[in-house]
């Protein structure tokens, strides 16, 4: 029961971050039909920019201000520097290619991705760097629950997501702006004839997905501790496979898809080996995708002819 | 470019391709002019002679370049003909590369010859290609990508963790696991052994040879057309009663097939296999080569092949190197301006803040000058007024590296004046973090080459170089 619940708060932290890098395939897919195969690599910088703010501020050993201060510097930095990416990449990469086929923006999400990868490898090397997150929030303080102590560090980012979700569910459901943004997903050409802004709708959309993916760089430094070049790839493939396996477009799709690829995940490492994590992972959005081949959650679309 | 309709588009296109302009024209039209044949035997004479030509050595990248274009015909056949994006096409040739090495090394008892072992694995893989394209019946566009790509995932996991199948044979070690399989044997084709590079050289060229001719009658053929049906539009191909399922299967099919035969020759070529071989890099460099040439056309493909899979052997001499990457940043600037006077602006300012920035760093900091030049003809002259950073190179350049980045979108967006005052300092830290960092480190700055060629050649000619444009009609 106590490795139970072990492995389930594992896959809830887990979850929360593959949830959270989800939301901004999802969005982007629901508004412009575009793969963002560099979305990882996104929240990759967003991670650091943390080690960056990390390191300035004097570390985890000798930090110059108080931690919690620090910890959300991080945070703000991790949004500036990702969300720029992102709005750079829908500006330069995407946004020519608006009208063109639709293996063309992915061709280019492709190569954006392995520019911003080679970028990284050139500016960090490929050493991997630690958060040394122990040091930042002692692992002892935390919460316990029946038997197990939950550490404060996977609190906030369970927290934090679970925050940040419903604020986009808000944002999308009940402003103006998230009126748009639903609108110019159902049909770009009518929300721009009933005049939306449809450009400001797409940036603002890679704007939120990107802060969210910076976001959840900096919870994964500081609940793993490592961050490194290639973190995006597989971080943003099993992402990605959230999005998919919610079905890819939909924002409670993508939610639920990366809690279910946290707990995946997590019972596969608790129970059978963690060689088979990635192996389980992938096998599930195989098998979902041939039972519904829109995702658990996303909805048929009518080929009009 | 004005904007006109899609129908007037597609009725100038005959007219459109037939009358070229810009300073390539003379010489396309020259080329147009030449009959097929002559081409023909001009490229194979050349592609012949190649190993003849070049040290012992060189002939590797000889190599590399026909496997390429072979993978990418493959490929053509699949994304280029077809119209299915198939992001899971590197798997079918580490299969066909990891079963050549299984039967052709220690990893098993018995080794089998190459005649029996080579039948078989074009068959297996195409047998795989078959079954990943049941999903196709189901999932369109996006989505058989992701399949595909995830397919492609799958086989790496596996022939990574699972070298002794589990449940199985606990003692029989099949791939190797994260260590590969070293030391498999040449290919035998009846006594007659495939065991230089100069021999490897001439099978792969022979066989694409065939393969080419092969690919050129399927693609006039029926089956040809019907599978340009099926790329323009599944739905009306459907309704004519093109059997759509069929020609998806038979694209997947035939894709396999060439990429197993090309994943046992490499096999071979390498003298063994890892994981790591086929994993996504290799991947994108196959599609770079069918986005480059112009995907659907055979030409184009083997073309995308040649430049994908040469330019990067240049970069790891660093004279070539240099060369490279200044003839490129000339071609880029006559691009961009078109006209000569600010071309010869550009020029002239960029040498001036050159001396201007030299003069004032070396003034407040000593260190800005003190790093040594890279040894090549260009270098030498260039630093006389870039930055050859003693200290802190690292730091520095990786600041310029990010800030050159920005100028060179901000170039983008601006015009007229503004566009010269932006590339002058854009061009000038492209230099230093080149000369700094860059020609340093030639397989990172493939990488970095690989996407930018992906994303431009996207924005400016998404059909590729010889490609045909296609509009797409929703």
């Amino acid at each position: 029961m106590e490795f139970f619940l072990q492995q389930t708060v594992n896959g809830l932290t887990l979850g929360s971050v593959y949830a959270l890098l989800a939301l901004g395939y999802s969005m982007v897919y629901g508004i412009l039909k575009l793969l963002n195969f560099a979305h990882g690599e996104v929240y990759m910088f967003g991670a650091f920019a943390g080690y960056g703010v990390l390191t300035v501020l004097g570390g985890s050993s000798a930090p110059l201000v108080p931690i919690w201060l620090m910890i959300l510097l991080m945070f703000v930095a991790a949004v500036v520097v990702s969300s720029t990416i992102g709005v750079a990449l829908e500006r330069f990469a995407y946004r020519p290619l608006r009208n063109s086929t639709r293996i063309a923006p992915l061709i280019s999400a492709v190569g954006a991705s392995f520019f911003l990868q080679a970028a990284a490898l050139l500016l960090f090397t490929a050493n991997s760097r630690s958060y040394d997150a122990p040091n930042l929030i002692a692992i002892q303080t935390g919460i316990p629950i029946g038997p197990i102590r939950v550490w404060m560090v996977r609190v906030m980012v369970i927290v934090t997501s679970a925050v940040l979700m419903i604020l986009l569910t808000l944002w999308v459901n009940r402003t103006r702006t998230g009126k748009a943004v639903r609108a110019v997903s159902f049909d770009r050409e009518a929300a721009a004839m009933m005049g939306i802004d449809v450009d400001k709708v797409i940036v603002i959309t890679f704007l939120i997905g990107s802060a969210l993916a910076g976001v959840g760089g900096v919870m994964v430094g500081l609940v793993f501790g490592r961050v490194f070049h290639l973190m995006g790839f597989v971080a943003g493939l099993k992402a990605f496979t959230a999005a998919v396996v919610g079905g890819i477009g939909s924002i409670p799709g993508a939610m639920f898809g990366g809690l279910l690829i946290g707990f995946a995940e997590a019972y596969t490492t608790g129970y059978i080996s963690s060689t088979f994590q990635n192996l389980i992972v992938f096998a599930l959005l195989v098998v979902v995708l041939l039972v519904r081949p829109r995702g658990l959650f996303g909805r048929e679309e009518l080929v009009k002819v | 470019m004005s904007q006109i309709g899609v129908d007037q588009w597609v009725e100038q296109s005959d007219e459109r391709r037939d009358r070229y302009s810009g300073w390539t024209a003379p010489a396309r039209r020259a080329f147009d002019k030449l009959p097929t044949g002559w081409k023909l035997v001009g490229v194979l004479g050349a592609a012949a002679a190649f190993p003849l030509l070049v040290p012992q050595g060189e002939i590797r990248i000889g190599i590399t370049v026909l496997l390429l274009a072979m993978l990418a015909l493959g490929l053509n056949v699949v994304v280029g003909w077809a119209g299915l994006l198939d992001l899971g096409f590197v798997a079918f040739y580490g299969f066909g590369a990891y079963f050549y090495a299984i039967v052709a090394s220690d990893q098993l008892p018995a080794h089998w010859p190459t005649w029996v072992a080579i039948p078989i694995i074009v068959a297996a893989a195409a047998l795989l290609g078959a079954l990943l394209s049941l999903p196709s019946r189901r999932l369109v566009g996006d989505y058989l990508a992701i399949m595909t790509l995830f397919f492609a995932q799958i086989f790496v996991e596996l022939v990574r963790n699972f070298e002794r199948l589990p449940f199985v044979s606990e003692d029989l070690d099949l791939t190797g696991g994260p260590n590969g399989i070293p030391g498999v044997e040449a290919w035998d084709l009846f006594g007659f052994q495939i065991n230089s590079f100069k021999r490897h050289y001439y099978l792969l060229l022979i066989l694409l040879v065939v393969l080419i001719a092969g690919l050129h009658n399927l693609n006039a053929s029926r089956t040809g057309r019907a599978w340009r049906a099926l790329r323009e539009d599944t739905l009306a191909a459907e309704h004519m009663t093109t059997p759509v399922n069929k020609l998806k299967l038979l694209a997947f099919v035939v894709g396999a097939a060439i990429a197993g035969l090309a994943g046992s020759i490499f096999a071979a070529v390498q003298v063994g296999v890892f994981p790591n071989n086929f994993a996504l890099p290799f991947l994108i460099t196959i599609y770079a080569a069918v986005i480059l040439g112009g995907s659907g056309s055979i030409a184009g493909v083997v073309l995308g092949a040649v430049a994908i899979g040469y330019i990067p052997e240049l970069l790891r001499d660093p004279g070539k190197a240099g060369w490279l990457f200044y003839i490129g940043l000339a071609v880029m600037l006559v691009v961009t301006m078109k006209r000569w006077q600010p071309i010869a602006a550009v020029t002239i300012g960029l040498v001036v803040f050159g001396f201007v920035v030299r003069f004032v760093s070396s003034a407040i900091w000593d260190e800005s000058i003190m790093g040594t030049a890279n040894d090549t003809f260009i270098s030498r002259f260039v630093d006389g007024w870039v930055l050859i950073l003693g200290e802190q190179q690292d730091l520095i350049t990786n600041y310029a590296f990010v800030v050159a980045i920005a100028g060179v979108l901000s170039v983008v967006v601006t015009r007229g004046w503004l566009r010269i005052a932006t590339l002058i300092p854009t061009i000038y830290l492209a230099i230093l973090v080149w000369e700094n960092k860059l020609a340093l480190q030639p397989s990172i700055t493939r990488q970095l080459l690989f996407g930018a060629v992906l994303v431009v050649m996207m924005a400016i000619r998404p059909q590729g170089l010889l490609g045909t444009r296609r509009v797409e009609i929703t």
